[in-house]
């Protein structure tokens, strides 16, 4: 099973965090956490979550994306997701995330979405 | 029925075991003929089973057990989670899917193992605690299932101990 890995880079104003591995319960979700108030510390506030490597997440990974969800948008910035595996859509389509995440396929046009609001 | 076949594993209650849980049960539902999107369903299900006892039932204290049990019978593989917590009651579990509950960080686990499976209930368990009771119905021998999207409000049959 593999372990939940994470870097991120910059493009522009936005971060893009590229995650792979499986994000659940237990040092998947722990380092997602991390990670995410280790951005919002560093005031990036714009974020876009790509999940193209993720092959794995249960319910306590989908409680660690909604509760960095919630921790971005409280400090005024948005957090997006990018390249979703069917089994991921899948998963957010019957929780109803869908109506909660914004989610891009295409990461041009995803870091282009936050441009406008941005500035 | 002579092809009956029943697995008895005692956990403790770490963080581990939810992977061991899902890993034993995804082997079996492997061994017994689901395809990947069954076993991803099913290894899901006891995933979260394991994790509502690990952390609701058992409130993560490492002095209680977690009992798991599968049976594979002729037409279903049954597969039961007991804790030693104080049990709940399926009716009060708020749903996740409310508006209200949209942004919650917890509280997906029964409603994802609902989804995966074909038969799902809670009942009393032996230890006081709770027994998560879920059942997958076999493929036929041609890699089919029949009835693959009944789900209905059926309960699964509660296990004699």
């Amino acid at each position: 099973m593999a372990l939940l890995q994470a870097t991120y880079r910059d493009a522009g104003p936005v971060t893009v965090l590229d995650l792979s591995g499986r994000i659940t319960l237990g040092e998947g979700s722990a380092l997602l956490r991390s990670t995410i108030r280790e951005l919002l510390e560093d005031q990036r506030f714009w974020i876009l979550v790509n999940l193209g490597d993720i092959n794995y997440i249960d319910s306590s990974g989908i409680g660690e994306l909604v509760s960095a969800y919630t921790a971005v948008k409280n400090r005024g910035g948005e957090l997006k997701l990018l390249h979703l595996t069917k089994k991921v859509h899948d998963l957010l389509q019957i929780t109803k995330l869908f109506t909660v995440f914004e989610v891009h396929s295409d990461e041009v046009a995803a870091l282009r979405s936050f441009d406008k609001k941005s500035v | 029925m002579a092809d009956q076949k029943h697995l008895d594993v005692t956990l403790d209650t770490q963080v581990e075991s939810v992977n061991l849980a899902e890993e034993m049960c995804l082997r079996v539902a492997e061994a017994a003929g689901f395809d990947e999107d069954d076993c991803y369903r099913i290894g899901m299900s006891v995933r979260e089973g394991v994790i509502n006892a690990f952390h609701y039932g058992n409130q993560e204290r490492p002095e209680k057990k977690i009992y798991l049990a599968v049976d594979l019978t002729s037409d279903k593989m049954v597969i039961h989670v007991l804790d030693e917590g104080k049990g709940f009651n399926l009716g009060d579990v708020p749903n996740p899917l409310a508006e209200e509950n949209l942004l919650s960080t917890s509280g997906r686990g029964i409603f994802l193992m609902r989804s995966f499976m074909d038969e799902f209930n809670v009942v009393p368990g032996r230890t006081g605690g709770a027994e998560i009771i879920m059942s997958k119905k076999l493929p036929s021998p041609d890699g089919h299932r029949t009835n693959n999207n009944d789900k209905g409000d059926h309960n699964a049959t509660p296990h004699q101990a």
